[in-house]
């Protein structure tokens, strides 16, 4: 097989992955009688048509960048983590207990306390497999999806059993104080202007106390968070002796475990890393987001987390990248759940797709990338 | 706990082990070729929207049978596409496609049936019924063995039965036949098959379009004879407990039964509060149920499989020429 171009690997073949997943996503749309070319439309105007849809977009890639880099995270280490759902989910359970019995002074007190506590509970949720691994050989795989269900019964009896309020019949915990609320991006000075509301004309829509209002969005500053995760994981992984110890037993057990690399000791880090940072999605979506614990607070982040790492080609950069694409799908699916009548689960399709063309597929890509850059191909193309 | 319900509960375990039996036969045949499934719930659920979608339609579950077989072959051969030809990473190729199933049954169930993707009820000749085997009435008077073999034994549909006896021919197929010892070699040593002049390519789509074949078994039970039609994410989880379970039994197809059983037992006992506080004595919350199957497939994985080894080939794709 010829071996392609840097900038052909890096960014010519996750996009021609991406297009042949769409290219499936629309065949199934057809199949089921509906438009894809509307689809696409109610999803680009939904999802990026408007300072409304991007503080949408830019909500669930923030969650997407955590569980993407757990993700990535487990990959480097050699090991698959399945478990970010489950990790998410105890996560926001962390980030509910400081929430509601801790509550600082300040948001931004509560947020560091919230954030300790996110990856503390999902890191302790993700060492259970990574020891079952390291030391009883369990398939991290299995374990962890078993955690996922494990974890999402475990939510169902706290919420129902101890943090439901009394007299309420939702599984959920109490709201949280205002006091620990996040600022949104229509709240936070300059960004904010982004989301002033205008009427008919043209001109600012005026509030009752004649201040301009504004668009009411979920994403929050747990977005720049996120951009300094992604610097962190970059730093952790290519720039600290930690880093490559994970790397190294990633590629070679055998070769690290002779470079004295303890195999025990990076199962377990890896995955408690990467338990942590599924984890502190939590930030967004509990406390950012929800202002309570809902029962399945992740809704899926988790998992999208696999098809984030794997179309961000395993770099953090490329993480956030396919973290706001998948952010756009997210939001635009939600717009299709709205206001056509294709079912929601079409986002589910197409992450399985994307998956599996970035992640499975990627040699048939290659292949017929390698066709078109082989010198043959090229000389042939001289030659007329 | 007295002997009725001691049966009731066995009887169940039964008809919940069949669907995870008849998986965990499925990624046998597949990891024994060297190919990893971790796809076998996506093609349980494919194949259960598609046999309880043709049933619902046509009014004969078996052609409705045949639709679930198709539906889950469908996705065997794209899993074969990607692992063997293309020689892609097998758990991601399963992972993905469990995600595509888990959407596009909804997408299709919803497209057809418009009931939050759901499929139509199944009733009469759309679902397996169930089979009284010979003289279960006339012996149901003999202590002990009589209601044994008639609460037990007697009156599951007919793909219980199928898959029961698909234990005896799967070890026949793999420890008596050529077909079976080449089998277990391409998952071995896919090389040395390759130098005695067999296909390593052809071995292993035969072995990854039985998976399919047996997983649409297992899909088509689920819809249409544990229950009666789809509904979104059914399964839940059986096609991974179903690898537990492979794994527990060492790869190996009575021990497979002994396993999936061992797991049909637990799911049994968490539709059973009653009886399990009765047993233990607290009272249980049902989330705690809910959770007991996973729970304890964890356990059995972390505690009592030993040293469980692997098809040394599995996972690799295998490249004739470097």
């Amino acid at each position: 097989m010829t071996k392609l171009p840097t900038w052909a690997d890096v960014v010519l073949v996750p996009v021609i992955s991406l297009l042949l997943a769409a290219f499936f996503a629309a065949i199934v749309l057809l199949a089921i009688g509906q438009s894809p070319t509307q689809a696409l439309t109610v999803m680009v105007n939904g999802a990026l048509g408007s300072a409304y849809g991007w503080g949408y977009t830019l909500y669930y890639a923030t969650s997407f960048v955590f569980t993407g880099l757990a993700v990535i995270i487990a990959f480097h280490g050699g090991l698959f983590n399945i478990g970010g759902e489950g990790q998410a989910m105890l996560g926001g359970l962390g980030v509910a207990l400081v929430c509601l019995y801790l509550p600082m002074p300040h948001w931004s007190l509560t947020l560091l306390l919230a954030m300790g506590a996110a990856m503390i509970f999902g890191g302790a949720w993700a060492a259970v497999p990574a020891y079952l691994q390291a030391k009883r050989g369990s398939h991290i795989v299995i374990t962890t999806i078993m955690f996922n269900y494990i974890a999402a019964a475990l939510m169902i009896y706290i919420l129902v059993n101890i943090l439901r309020p009394d007299g309420s019949m939702d599984p959920a915990s109490a709201r949280f104080s205002d006091a620990v609320g996040l600022p949104k991006f229509h709240d936070i000075p300059i960004l904010q202007d982004l989301f002033l509301k205008y009427d008919a004309e043209g001109a600012l829509k005026l509030g009752k106390d004649g201040l301009p209002s504004y668009q009411r969005v979920p994403a929050n500053v747990t977005f720049f968070i996120a951009l300094a995760a992604c610097v962190g994981v970059w730093r952790l992984l290519w720039h600290t002796k930690l880093g490559y110890e994970i790397r190294a037993f990633g590629k070679q057990e055998k070769a690290a475990n002779y470079a004295g690399i303890s195999s025990f000791k990076i199962i377990m880090v890896a995955m408690i890393l990467s338990g942590a940072f599924s984890g502190l999605m939590a930030i967004n979506n509990v406390m950012g987001q929800a202002e309570r614990l809902l029962q399945n607070s992740a809704e899926g982040a988790g998992f999208i987390g696999i098809a984030v790492a794997l179309m961000g080609r395993n770099h953090p950069l490329g993480v956030l990248l396919a973290a706001i694409l998948f952010g756009f799908l997210y939001q635009g699916g939600a717009s299709l759940g709205l206001e056509t009548t294709i079912p929601i689960e079409l986002r589910t399709v197409l992450q399985g797709l994307v998956i599996l063309f970035t992640g499975a597929l990627d040699i048939m890509v290659r292949m017929m990338l390698g066709w078109f850059f082989s010198p043959r191909h090229a000389q042939a193309k001289g030659a007329a | 706990m007295d002997y009725a319900t001691l049966l009731q509960i066995l009887d169940s375990t039964i008809r919940l082990g069949i669907p995870l039996l008849l998986a965990c036969l499925a990624g046998l045949y597949s990891e024994r070729a060297g190919i990893f499934d971790i796809g076998l719930e996506g093609k349980m659920l494919m194949a259960a929207m598609s046999s309880a979608t043709v049933a619902a339609l046509t009014g004969s579950v078996w052609i409705g049978l045949a639709a679930g077989i198709a539906g889950s072959m469908l996705f065997a051969l794209v899993h074969g596409l990607a692992s063997i030809t293309f020689r892609g990473n097998q758990l991601i190729s399963g992972v993905a496609l469990n995600f595509v199933a888990s959407g596009i049954t909804v997408l299709i169930a919803q497209s057809i049936f418009a009931q939050g993707g759901r499929t139509a009820p199944l009733e009469g000749g759309a679902r397996f019924l169930p089979i009284d085997l010979p003289f279960a009435e006339a012996l149901q008077g003999v202590p002990i063995l009589g209601p044994l073999y008639y609460e037990v034994i007697s009156g599951h549909s007919i793909l219980v039965y199928v898959g029961l006896l698909l234990v005896p021919l799967t070890w026949f197929v793999l420890y008596r036949t050529r077909y079976g010892l080449r089998l277990r070699a391409v998952g071995e040593n896919p090389a040395s098959v390759d130098t005695a002049g067999v296909s390593v390519r052809n071995l292993r789509y035969s072995a990854v379009m039985i998976t399919g074949v047996l997983c649409g078994l297992a899909g088509a039970y689920m819809a249409c004879g544990l229950q009666a039609g789809f509904g979104r994410e059914m399964t839940a989880g059986r096609g991974y407990i179903a690898l537990a379970a492979l794994i527990f039994a060492k790869w190996r197809p009575w021990q497979a039964l002994g396993a999936t059983m061992l797991f049909g037992f637990f799911q049994a006992l968490a539709l059973r509060p009653d009886v399990v506080e009765a047993v233990v004595r607290v009272k249980v919350p049902v989330p705690a149920l809910d959770a007991l199957p996973y729970i304890l497939t964890v356990v059995v994985l972390a505690g009592l499989v030993g040293k469980a080894i692997p098809p040394r080939a599995g996972g690799e794709p295998y490249v004739k020429e470097r």
